[in-house]
């Protein structure tokens, strides 16, 4: 049967998709607000987790700048979708196509995906070109950038103020449905033959470039289609709020989400998913016990900041204790596959790099 | 004229603090490959360590009040053994880790200890009174130098002088560069990486140390995240400076010091607030055109 070996073959992203299909289910049973708002917030990370993994997963350099796109992701879904009104007051420098107009919310994401991964082609044109370590200081240099360009630049950003009346529009089920989008586009890219080409620079560069592969330009693109999925993230996340300021895309996003790629494996697709739903309940645990429950009469809580430190803690553990994360850097899979061999082969003995004291010398 | 030499001042006192900086992010990834971004914040734990800890909005000094032959090898000392703690704590069973996973372990030391100091200091930046009589000026001729200019450019120089001395003239000295050459073949010719190791974190930890006191001293406030903007120039610094020299770190230094200093100087008013998107800008093209650094050194170069 074609179809059941298909389904056999790509069992993963079918897994995935259902998994969180059984936690959205969640905002069916209870109607309080803070449910939705968390199971809303754990899906646009699943949608910015995924673009992180997308380029760190699969090119072995770890980005800290991924969050910077999805600032830019989020201001053009807000430029998009704001109220005309206010855009004519506050916005004056946006171009008047924007500034006169509200689009629709498909026309906005779209928009969301396209600057950031505009964006990214130039800046990764030049940031590829570095060795490993230098590319990742590089990325943060564009974090910094994005935030000191996105505070400052009033006519069109509103500065430190927020931009308001952004429709909001994104739930938990419409961000779980582009958490199932990004889940299968990730999944497709690292099928492909620029995802296979790209994991073996990544595996071996050397050896890779010996086959002919042009390691550049599959990084180039990774980097691309991992800025437009957190692009898209941004956009949901601006949606999603309603209102908009530079602040949270930053060195504190950009932990969180670089840390639930880390604890869930940051070399399987599975990883970056299972990160995220992970670290989210570890949180969400943290910040009830910050809130404090009582202990038969006496109530016990934890001092305002133990959420923080204890993600930090989580994540050095992780990295000390299980350096390839939850998933080990492997794929769920319930059935065995048919006798086509698995689409991704991935090291489970930890992180793959030539510049280590220890492996490269 | 006049007003391009006070620039060239300015710019060669804030380059040095740069240098500083990448002095210690250097030490360390010449021996570990690790990129540490926890220094930024051993800066910070130095410049907090002068005040009495509280979440008070008004700090008041507890170390800070010393006098200074005894303040400054105690906030040495505090910033060493925080340094030599993150080590032992996390950095020592990472021994055998690679360069990325190192760099995250060092991101997740960075967020644990600003979120400490945020913790147990309260949020709001606190203003502190160290030295003000330092921030003085002179007159040399027309040129108006502030006295801690001088003081920061003296204090950078004895130091790098110091360090280069160290590591040419002792024993740990020539053990550290030859670990920061071949850490196994090191090994192998009996010097001890952990030992040799511990003295790379203590040595950054001292320079942070200075560093914290020369930049409270000038900023006179104290934020949990006062070092990030720090440590994120001298990484800057080493990758310009060709990763894993320490002149080249030190270089480097000075040229992002001067490129931040001649971009608030010479830029038209309106754009002055993208000055770091600037300077990061240029850097970029900078590693566009080298992309292995000003002074390229050795052992950045991949082996098959």
């Amino acid at each position: 049967m074609p179809l059941s070996r298909a389904l056999a073959r790509h069992q993963t992203p079918a897994i995935l998709i259902v998994l969180l299909a059984i936690i959205a289910c969640v905002s069916l049973v209870g109607q309080s607000d803070a449910l939705h708002v968390t199971l809303t917030e754990m899906f646009i990370r699943v949608v910015v987790v995924i673009g992180l993994y997308v380029f760190i997963g699969n090119s072995g350099i770890i980005s800290f700048g991924q969050i910077g796109f999805m600032c830019i992701g989020a201001y053009a879904a807000a430029w998009a979708t704001a109220e005309p009104t206010f855009k004519q007051i506050m916005l004056q420098g946006l171009p008047v196509f924007l500034q006169e107009a509200q689009y629709p919310f498909l026309g906005a994401m779209a928009g969301a995906m396209v600057l950031p991964a505009a964006v990214a082609l130039l800046l990764g044109f030049a940031i590829m070109r570095l060795s490993g370590t230098a590319a990742s200081i590089a990325t943060f240099a564009f974090l910094i950038i994005v935030n000191s360009v996105y505070s400052n630049w009033d006519s069109v950003t509103a500065g430190v103020s927020s931009i308001i009346g952004i429709p909001t529009v994104v739930g938990p089920w419409t961000a779980y449905a582009f958490a199932a989008v990004a889940i299968v586009v990730a999944y497709l890219f690292q099928i492909s033959r620029v995802g296979l080409m790209l994991r073996a620079s990544r595996d071996d560069e050397v050896a890779a470039r010996a086959s002919a592969v042009h390691v550049l330009r599959m990084r180039l693109a990774a980097f691309v289609l991992s800025a437009a999925l957190c692009g898209l993230g941004g956009g949901l996340y601006a949606q999603f709020l309603g209102i908009l300021t530079v602040d949270p895309f930053y060195l504190s996003l950009s932990f969180i989400t670089l840390a639930m790629l880390v604890v869930g494996g940051m070399f399987s697709l599975t990883g970056a998913v299972v990160g995220v739903v992970v670290v989210t309940a570890v949180v969400e645990i943290l910040r009830a016990l910050e809130r404090g429950v009582g202990l038969g009469d006496t109530a016990f809580s934890l001092p305002s900041g133990s959420q923080e430190i204890g993600l930090g803690v989580v994540m050095a553990l992780i990295l000390i204790f299980r350096p390839s994360g939850l998933a080990r850097g492997k794929e769920i899979r319930l059935f065995r596959a048919a006798p086509a061999a698995p689409p991704a082969t991935v090291p489970d003995a930890g992180l793959q790099l030539s510049e280590s004291p220890t492996s490269a010398r | 004229m006049i007003q391009f030499i006070q620039n060239l001042i300015d710019a060669v006192a804030l380059g040095s603090i740069y240098a500083l900086v990448a002095l210690g992010v250097g030490l360390l990834f010449g021996i570990l490959r690790l990129i540490n971004f926890a220094h930024g914040d051993y800066i910070t734990i130095g410049a907090y360590a002068l005040i009495v800890p509280s979440a008070d909005v008004t700090a008041r000094l507890l170390i800070g009040d010393w006098p200074w032959p005894v303040l400054i090898p105690t906030i040495c000392l505090i910033v060493v053994i925080a340094a030599l703690l993150t080590d032992a704590a996390v950095f020592r069973p990472l021994r055998r880790a690679t360069s990325p996973t190192l760099m995250i372990a060092s991101f997740a030391v960075s967020y644990i200890i600003q979120n400490g100091v945020l913790m147990a200091y309260g949020s709001r930046p606190k203003s502190v009174d160290l030295w003000s009589g330092a921030n003085s000026q002179v007159f040399i001729g027309d040129l108006r130098v502030p006295m801690l200019q001088l003081i920061t450019l003296a204090v950078t120089l004895v130091l790098m002088i110091a360090v280069t001395l160290f590591l040419r003239r002792t024993s740990y000295g020539i053990q550290m560069r030859a670990a920061a050459e071949d850490f196994r073949m090191a090994q192998y010719l009996g010097v001890r990486g952990n030992v040799v190791i511990g003295i790379a974190f203590a040595l950054s930890g001292i320079l942070a140390g200075v560093v914290s006191l020369l930049y409270t001293t000038q900023s006179g406030s104290l934020s949990h995240v006062m070092g990030v903007p720090l440590a994120l120039f001298a990484f800057v610094a080493v990758v310009v400076g060709g990763m894993g020299s320490l002149v080249g770190a030190v270089v480097g230094g000075f040229v992002i010091g001067i490129i931040v200093t001649m971009l608030q100087a010479y830029l038209p008013p309106d754009l002055r607030a993208f000055r770091d998107a600037f300077a990061f800008a240029f850097v970029i093209l900078v590693l566009l055109v080298r992309p292995a650094g000003l002074v390229p050194s050795r052992s950045t170069f991949e082996r098959v």
